[in-house]
């Protein structure tokens, strides 16, 4: 026996690491009709590494105080060496985290990932997407711009508008009568250790979930029901080293769009870093027009459409909550949208119009023809939910086929 | 589960429940210092006491901005003219008598203040917490024409108040700005303190 494979034999009574190896990578058998749509689980996980890495190093000149914070940032921009490429690849990162997750959870929608049986996948996924937009928020307040300011204020004034209880619990997650260096401080803590870890601890879940009950392929076909002697699935292939090498075709073109960002528009129009927040932030003047980051500004759309404020918030928190639902909304006996009938076609393309509208709108200053047209796309985005059980199951479906296509 | 002869299970049972029960009193007591350290510090509330200020020297139609727990206090002189319009502006209110606004018993009166010339608010629209512009200048096209009797107006999702910081209808902030407990020494004003 060589030398290495004797230090194998030796861990692996002590630690499952040719197991796990195994199980995950080399004798993970993937189905081999993945297309375009499958890149985005894999980049989500390069940008969390990304990110990860960035702001590991962030931490390590920033100041999170009201005194320090921005001038920190400064010191970070143009003193320390590199550390405006740090920053910008932190700061696009983030909207690049957004981009592949909506993408990745678009994906979700199109082939029926998050029916049976991959329902705790997608609330797993849920849970990571709601982790991610509070690790955005919270992060959003360090760079202590005004924009950053004003943003975190309208948001924390949000739970204001719970009855009785409201404005005691603001004041207790801001720790101030105002949002101050004292929110400042916990958010950073908030950003750099609670949130991150639990990211990481579900991002692990969804994978070994995933894991166990094998990735689902465009066709929405279970590629388990065919193996071969061995007990390989027909139309499946090792994940490494075929997805492996396939998915750094994904990485490398990814990096160059990411990269492009970074180096030649990093402030992406004022949509990845808005203009209030070249300066200060400060109590006393609110910036002329306040919109969120545009990752959020399709739920902030729903918020200012209903006239009522408790009203905007409920809406606003169904909106996310009622994604949790969609395994069970959805009664089609298919999963892929090739082979599901033309309403849930419909329906889908109709709701990705309203949330690209509502992000739009979420985005650009109110007006009566801006909140009308909100209104609308909020009643739609809320049909493709509700109908959704009775669209899914009236319709007439194709037979999918017995075995996977594409993908030789 | 299975067990092993001779177990008494009833005193296991009540034997287990009482260890949970004494166990989970032992978190919530341990989690009370973690909840509590996030409520305002006693650096927070002695930041946040009561701030005064010399306003004898405010012209008529002028307004200043004092901060008092970190929020802006517009304090605005008002002329008899804007009193007046206090009036006519009424039909278009959500709440002109303030029934269901936040202020203190000494300002619940039609100018919502001590002495009816000088208006105490707090700059913070009750919509999500901005700081409304102020606009005295009566008729301003962009804010309705005609329909715009001098106010504030919160450049975020574009509700209007009046000079008393009263709400229009048809905006998104539900509620009157709310007034501080305040009190006039002379021209001697101090928010924070009835």
């Amino acid at each position: 026996m060589s030398m290495g494979k004797k230090i194998m034999h030796w861990v692996d009574a002590r630690f499952p690491a040719t197991e796990t190896y195994e199980y995950h990578m080399s004798k993970y058998y993937a189905p081999k009709n993945f297309n375009f749509w499958y890149f985005f689980g894999v980049l989500s996980m390069v940008v969390l590494v990304n990110q990860l890495i960035t702001g590991i190093w962030l931490t390590m000149m920033y100041n999170p105080s009201a005194e320090g914070a921005f001038a920190s940032v400064e010191y970070i921009m143009r003193d320390v060496k590199g550390g405006w490429l740090i920053r910008y690849m932190h700061s696009t990162g983030a909207s690049a985290f957004f981009v592949v997750v909506y993408l990745h959870m678009f994906r979700a929608l199109l082939y029926g990932s998050y029916q049976k049986p991959r329902e705790l996948i997608w609330l797993i996924g849920m849970g990571i997407y709601l982790a991610l937009m509070a690790e955005g928020f919270f992060g959003y307040l360090l760079p202590w711009g005004n924009m950053s300011f004003w943003g975190a204020q309208v948001i924390l004034n949000l739970p204001a508008a719970i009855p009785v209880i409201g404005d005691g619990l603001a004041e207790w997650v801001r720790g101030d009568y105002i949002i101050s260096g004292i929110t400042l401080n916990r958010f950073f803590a908030l950003h750099v250790v609670a949130i991150p870890l639990v990211l990481v601890g579900l991002v692990f879940m969804h994978l070994v979930a995933l894991h166990h009950v094998g990735s689902n392929n465009p066709d929405g076909i279970d590629i388990k029901k065919l193996k071969d002697k061995n007990g390989v699935p027909l139309d499946g292939i090792e994940f490494h080293p075929y997805y492996t090498v396939h998915d750094m075709v994904g990485i490398v073109v990814f990096f160059i769009c990411f990269f492009a960002v970074v180096f030649f528009f990093p402030e992406g129009g004022g949509f990845f870093l808005e203009p209030p927040n070249f300066e200060t932030a400060n109590a006393l003047k609110t910036p002329a027009h306040i919109a969120p980051v545009w990752y959020y500004t399709p739920f902030y759309a729903i918020l200012r459409a209903i006239p009522d404020k408790l009203g905007g918030v409920v809406a606003m928190g169904a909106a996310i909550a009622v994604l949790f639902l969609i395994p069970w909304l959805d009664r089609s006996p298919v999963r892929s949208m090739r082979y599901k009938g033309i309403l849930s076609k419909i329906a889908l393309t109709i709701f990705a119009i309203s949330f690209v509208a509502l992000g739009y709108l979420g985005a650009t200053p109110t007006s009566p023809t801006a909140v009308i047209m909100a209104r609308v796309f909020t009643v739609l985005y809320f049909l493709f939910f509700l109908l959704m059980p009775i669209y899914t199951s009236i319709e007439k479906c194709k037979q999918p086929p017995e075995r996977v296509t594409g993908g030789h | 589960m299975s067990h092993a002869e001779g177990v008494n299970v009833q005193r296991r049972r009540v034997l287990i429940a009482s260890t949970a029960a004494i166990g989970a009193a032992g978190v919530a007591a341990v989690a009370t210092p973690f909840v509590r350290s996030w409520y305002p510090s006693a650096k927070a509330e002695a930041a946040g006491a009561a701030v005064t200020q010399d306003i004898g020297s405010i012209e008529e139609g002028q307004m200043i901005v004092l901060k008092y727990r970190g929020k802006p206090t517009y304090v605005v002189k008002r002329t008899q003219d804007m009193l007046d319009k206090l009036e006519e502006v009424k039909p278009l209110l959500v709440d002109p008598d303030s029934s269901e606004s936040v202020q203190p018993e000494y300002c619940t009166n039609p100018t919502r203040s001590l002495e009816p010339t000088v208006l105490v608010v707090y700059g913070v629209c009750t919509h999500l917490g901005c700081a409304p512009n102020y606009r005295p200048d009566v008729g301003a096209a962009d804010l309705g024409g005609n329909d715009w009797y001098g106010g504030f107006f919160c450049p975020c999702h574009g509700s209007k108040y009046d000079l008393a910081g009263r709400v229009y209808s048809g905006v998104p902030a539900p509620l009157n700005l709310p007034i501080p407990d305040y009190n006039m020494d002379g021209t001697i004003l101090t928010v924070g303190e009835a």
